[in-house]
């Protein structure tokens, strides 16, 4: 008997008479051809005791380095905001925990009816009408939305700006690649999407074209200039990645002439967990519906008349449509998104726009502070919401370890993460409600005295 | 069975109201950090022309009523903690709560994606480690661990199968189609279509293997892969498997394992062996991270040294002095890679407790695992036979099985006027999750059983009896009972062809 089954001696000759065999060896001998039996046992630790593997996990996990060792400035896509306790303690219980896709929905009321909600939450936040019960991501979400372009407009290309996460562009690429279709990319312009280029990419082959609100370098875009831009040639489909967390100040995609938004749910009540898991979202104007990924929860009646939920419109689906189907995806993120739809009831309708003013003054104060700096200077002017870009007059990962040093993680380094010769010295610093003013002043004395003693060591 | 009262229809009423329907302006959950950067005027920051006007209409609530609520959803849920969950081809084993606590250790839930690979040694080693056991089960010798889930390893499959072919073709044509059984899961042919290839369907024989001669005719110069489960959706192992990858071979194509099946051949059998070259591991299904509700999951891929040099970005690598990295494809593996498949390096959540499984279980836990599952299935089929069940409801294929079964409802539709989807529902009210249901296609009435490892005898013998029991009702009382079915579960039978026909996907505010 291993770990997790039961079956006793007894068990085994009642089973094995029943069954009518020998032994359970003769199962697999009558089964598997004997050429492609392992033959040996796997190379394979022993199994241990639940406290030893718990001993095991827990000195992994004391030699990482987490939001909870060090002051951390970290984002580009994920971002340490606080967890309400409450969502640890729904998203642990059995009930949400352990079940499957909701195939039996008289059962699995619970399930569906989060689902309507969170996708009614979704909706509402990004002011468009329908939205599906998540996806994997954000950057999958991405070339998920591109997908759907090419089933609505058939046309070849895809124009994206290179505000656009890198992850999201290298997403969309494989994908691409995959059905068939062309990434081209515009540069930017004083931190936002370079107007003129982008009018210029657009034409009568472009099947979406697709930026991020707000985009990689923290730099709020004028989303509705963009789509008006994206609509004026040949109408193609236009996608916006946006930041959740910003929606309650910022104007929503809905409202911008966006088509299709979609994101990376991360920052709403979801653990960073190194990169996953989280969900994407995945929200849209009406036309698109018949052609969303995903699972759908829809409002019905039972035979009492009761309300209740189901899984609806599945025949755009993998296990009805098979080939045809407008998507391979087979689940959602259910749990996620149930902590997504938490989080945002938790913050409720005044606590969104009141954290994203607490996030835009912190923002506006530690950029404005650390660009008072010598050898410190902003990537751009532009609004900024949550997180900024600046541009270090030092090596950055030399700087990085200094103030890795005294317990500070400054930020991502630009030029590793976007890969462009142009990125060189930047940093990316990401503020969430969990980084106080108190913080921010020892960020600044930190990466100051950092720089400072790297330029003095590059000048001796 | 009682039918609702009237009495319990308020309770269910207000149990389907909305978090939207609820609370009132001016309750809270969040009280705001308090602002403590000079305030200036918020247009300076954010310009008029960039605000929201009006706020999301989130729910006003307070902290009790959210508990309330979700908490009161939860209860109109089915579980596997709460019962048995025999959904075929869903692997719904034990979720240990260890798994749940190694998780939520801060120095897991909360490290960053992009921490310094110097500082997030633990983690990387965690990957690295995890990464070498799915090697070992696998026979397979290069990981990627990015995909989300097993739709998202099937695509990367599908892509490294048309990056292996675009690399050899010198100047040729690149093969475009991917066969598939009938018997395939629904994502096999979706993956192939967004992939940009073209799906060819290969027949099922009498034994219901893949049928060779069908394979033969089929497999020609423009075939890219074939994408096989083994043992299948039928629960039975492909007797053919090594003339299948000759076959496959012979034309320069490569084979392709949907791992979705795993559970019946850990420590027995491995993909490798049998001559894969690309096979996706269901994190969630073989090695039990809990399925919350419908994801999330991950989906790994490993694969043969032929396909290394186009395996996705990220993947994790072990220096000469023994600390570990991430690698960008500089070195063999990756070097020509497809690229990434969406942020970062993964579902890392779901390699903790994957990881944490594989150690508590280790090598011989694996197996024995694998045997149990096996062991379980024809236990509960030899049941069910003793109990009658078999005249109306036969085994579709064969005498044994693997870890899973197909049944046949077409005798029990003919006979007792009960259709698969009529049991199901009666199974319900005796606390069952009922199996699949018609899948795979190609077997009338089909009913999917998969018991896993980590269920007792009496559990199995208390469902067969269960089944039996359903139909000998069928028998005397009349199909309606089942038909009606089911009466006890907070809802009853749900029109969801109204819901497809009107879709109302929000709450109406």
């Amino acid at each position: 008997m291993s770990r997790y089954t039961a079956i006793t001696d007894a068990d085994l000759d009642a089973m094995l008479e029943a069954i009518g065999v020998a032994s359970t060896q003769e199962l697999f001998d009558r089964q598997i051809p004997q050429a492609v039996r392992l033959g040996r046992p796997l190379a394979l630790p022993d199994g241990r005791g639940e406290q030893e593997v718990y001993e095991h996990l827990r000195e992994l996990a004391s030699r990482n380095t987490s939001a909870e060792d060090e002051l951390s400035f970290l984002g580009a896509g994920m971002y340490d905001h606080y967890v309400p306790a409450l969502i640890d303690m729904l998203t642990e219980r059995s009930e949400f925990l352990t079940p499957y896709t909701p195939y039996q929905p008289e059962i699995s009321q619970g399930g569906l009816q989060v689902m309507f909600e969170y996708q009614t939450a979704i909706s509402e936040l990004t002011a468009l009408p329908v939205a599906n019960a998540s996806v994997y991501e954000g950057p999958s979400a991405v070339a998920a939305a591109g997908y759907l372009a090419k089933l609505h407009n058939s046309r070849r290309r895809f124009v994206v700006s290179a505000g656009l996460h890198p992850h999201s562009i290298e997403t969309l690429r494989t994908y691409a690649h995959g059905y068939g279709m062309e990434v081209v990319e515009v540069p930017l312009r004083e931190g936002v999407t370079d107007p003129g280029a982008w009018a210029q990419a657009i034409d009568a082959d472009t099947s979406a074209a697709i930026f991020a609100q707000p985009n990689v370098y923290g730099a709020v875009e004028d989303a509705a200039a963009l789509s008006e831009a994206t609509k004026a040639v040949g109408n193609p489909v236009v996608i916006a990645q946006v930041d959740p967390i910003t929606l309650g100040i910022l104007a929503p995609p809905g409202e911008c002439g966006v088509d299709v938004a979609v994101g990376e749910g991360q920052p709403l009540g979801n653990r960073l967990d190194f990169g996953g898991p989280s969900f994407g979202f995945f929200a849209a104007r009406e036309e698109y519906l018949r052609r969303m990924p995903g699972r759908i929860a829809g409002e019905t009646t039972d035979v009492d008349g009761r309300r209740g939920f189901v899984l609806t419109l599945q025949t755009r689906e993998q296990h009805i449509r098979r080939e045809k189907a407008t998507s391979n995806i087979c689940t959602a993120q259910a749990l996620n998104a149930l902590g997504g739809v938490v989080y945002l009831t938790w913050l409720g309708r005044r606590g969104i726009v009141e954290l994203g003013e607490l996030l835009l003054a912190r923002t506006h104060y530690a950029r404005e502070t650390l660009s008072a700096l010598d050898g410190i200077e902003p990537l751009h002017s532009q609004p900024v919401i949550r997180e900024f870009a600046v541009r270090l007059d030092a090596n950055v990962a030399a700087v990085k370890r200094r103030c890795a040093a005294e317990g500070v993680n400054p930020g991502v380094d630009l030029q590793k993460l976007t890969g462009r010769e142009e990125d060189r010295g930047g940093l990316l610093v990401a503020i969430t409600e969990q980084r106080s003013r108190a913080d921010i002043d020892r960020l600044v004395d930190v990466l100051g005295a950092a720089v400072a003693a790297e330029r003095e060591m590059v000048l001796a | 069975m009682t039918p609702v009262t009237d009495l319990e229809l308020p309770l269910q009423r207000e149990r389907a109201r909305t978090i939207f329907q609820k609370g009132a302006p001016g309750r809270r959950a969040f009280l705001c950090p308090e602002l403590d950067v000079p305030r200036i005027g918020s247009d300076e920051l954010l310009p008029e022309r960039f605000r929201r006007g009006e706020p999301p209409r989130l729910s006003e609530v307070s902290e009790p009523e959210i508990v309330r609520h979700y908490v009161g959803l939860s209860k109109r849920n089915f579980d596997l903690d709460s019962g048995f969950y025999p959904l075929g081809s869903c692997t719904m084993k034990h979720n240990p709560r260890l798994h749940e606590r190694a998780a939520a250790l801060p120095g897991h839930s909360r490290l960053h994606p992009l921490q310094d690979p110097e500082r997030a040694q633990g983690a990387l080693e965690l990957m690295w480690n995890l990464q070498e056991a799915l090697t070992e089960i696998s026979g397979l010798p290069h990981v990627s661990l990015q995909p989300s889930a097993g739709s998202h390893g099937e695509l990367a499959g599908v892509l490294l199968t048309r990056a292996f072919h675009e690399d050899r073709r010198e100047g040729g044509r690149v093969p475009n189609k991917v066969l598939t059984p009938d018997t395939a899961h629904g994502t096999n042919p979706a993956t192939v279509t967004m992939a940009g290839l073209e799906v060819v369907k290969v027949a099922t024989d009498e034994h219901g293997g893949v049928d060779i001669e069908d394979l033969r005719a089929k497999a020609d110069a423009d075939v890219a892969c074939l994408m096989l489960t083994n043992p299948n959706t039928l629960g039975l192992f492909d007797p053919n498997i090594v003339e299948i990858a000759e076959i496959v071979h012979g034309v320069g194509a490569t084979l392709y394992y949907d791992g979705a099946n795993l559970n019946a051949v850990m420590g027995l059998s491995r993909p490798g062996d049998m001559g894969f070259d690309i096979v996706h591991f269901n994190l969630h299904k073989s090695f039990t991270q809990p399925h919350g509700g419908g994801g999330p999951g991950s989906g790994p891929i490993a694969v043969s040294d032929r396909v290394a040099p186009f395996l996705p970005v990220p993947t994790v690598s072990r220096g000469e002095n023994g600390s570990f990295d991430l690698d960008y494809g500089r070195g063999q593996v990756g070097s020509k890679s497809i690229g990434r498949l969406r942020g970062f390096q993964g579902n890392y959540g779901c390699f903790v407790r994957a990881y944490a499984y594989i150690c508590s279980l280790g090598g011989d836990g694996l197996k024995d695992a694998s045997e149990t599952a096996v062991l379980n299935a024809n236990y509960l089929l030899a049941r069910l036979k003793e109990a009658g069940v078999a005249e109306y409801l036969p085994l579709a294929y064969g005498e044994l099985c693997m870890h899973e079964f197909v049944l046949s409802g077409g005798p029990m539709k003919k006979e007792l006027k009960i259709k698969t989807l009529d049991l199901a529902k009666r199974l319900l009210d005796f606390g069952f999750h009922p199996p699949t249901v018609y899948f795979p296609l190609l077997v009338e009435e089909a009913l999917m059983v998969e018991p896993t490892e980590t269920e007792t005898r009496e559990t199995l013998d208390a469902f067969a009896e269960a089944i039996a029991q359903i139909l000998r009702e069928a028998a005397t009382d009349g199909p309606e009972v089942a038909q009606n079915a089911p009466y006890t579960t907070p809802v009853r039978r749900l029109d969801e062809v109204a819901a497809a026909k009107h879709p109302l996907i929000r709450q109406v505010l």
